[in-house]
């Protein structure tokens, strides 16, 4: 469980994560693309934290404000998704191409 | 000798979660069922939980499990509330300029795993001491607690900005009022 070991996990983590954002379709597959990424980010902050910074208590803090960095966007993104659906009943981007509502 | 041997097992445990969360995780866009999607990546995140707890990091990976799992059930409800095929009865691929995706995501893996193998960062002098959890504690509501306390109400704003945004109605009447374009010829005062 070496710090490099950690970041290729977190690395490829955050690949499938960038592939499913640009590729999918339906918004809440977006989402859970941009998910990902932050999973990857979470997961190599604590591999530095853990390895790196000596497990100074600081590393933990910016873990849990990217936990509430995620938090946020699945609050924002679901708002928006019910919004979307409501106003234009679009549930893939394929549907917004028109930015005039 | 003891030391080692929870070494090894830390180690096995570590790589066989890396390969779960990663081999989850593709599957989550490889899955015919949105449903099934969500729940992909709720095991993508319980394996990233688990390396969180071999690293001490204990909290953070209990609380990330805690939320992942909140957070899945809602997204699986909003599949089957929006979506087609949310029980995957119909193969589906739903993708677009997925070549460009595709090396998009390769690019993205292969640069930072080099800057993961290859660049050299400081090496701790420390390792994390067990009360991790009791450190973070003291942390949160010590030194950071300015930072923390500013999270706390970004979120909270953001909470109810986006109960705003999603609402039907508004204060004044319904929530897309006033963005509605008038009629051509002004009838009854001009109101939309």
């Amino acid at each position: 469980m070496t710090l490099p070991g950690l970041l290729v996990v977190a690395a490829a983590l955050f690949g499938i994560g960038v592939y499913g954002a640009l590729s999918q379709q339906s918004f809440v597959m977006i989402m859970m693309g941009l998910e990902l990424m932050l999973n990857a980010a979470i997961l190599a902050a604590v591999a530095f934290w853990a390895r790196s910074a000596g497990g100074t208590p600081k590393g933990q803090l910016l873990a849990v404000v990217v936990m509430a960095v995620m938090a946020v966007e699945a609050a924002v993104g679901f708002a928006l998704v019910t919004n979307i659906y409501r106003i234009r009943k679009a549930d893939i981007t394929e549907k917004l191409k028109a930015l005039r509502g | 000798m003891e030391q080692d041997g929870e070494r090894v097992l830390s180690d096995l445990v570590f790589w066989l979660a890396g390969a779960v969360a990663v081999f989850t995780a593709w599957r989550v866009f490889r899955t015919d069922s949105m449903v099934r999607a969500a729940y992909w990546l709720m095991a993508s995140f319980v394996a990233v939980g688990v390396i969180l707890v071999l690293l001490h990091a204990d909290f953070l990976g209990l609380v990330l499990l805690l939320m992942m799992a909140g957070e899945m059930t809602i997204m699986a409800i909003f599949m089957v509330m929006f979506m087609m095929n949310p029980a995957g009865l119909n193969p589906m691929m739903m993708v677009h300029q997925h070549r460009t995706s595709i090396v998009a995501g390769v690019v993205a893996f292969l640069g930072l795993a080099a800057v993961g193998v290859f660049a050299v960062f400081p090496v701790a002098l420390a390792v994390p001491t067990p009360d991790t959890t009791a450190q973070l504690g003291r942390e949160l509501l010590g030194d950071s607690m300015l930072v923390f306390e500013t999270a706390g109400v970004a979120l909270f704003a953001t909470m109810i900005g986006a109960i705003a945004i999603a609402s039907e109605r508004g204060r004044y009447g319904t929530a897309d009022e006033g963005s509605v374009e008038p009629p051509a010829e002004l009838t009854n005062g001009g109101a939309p």
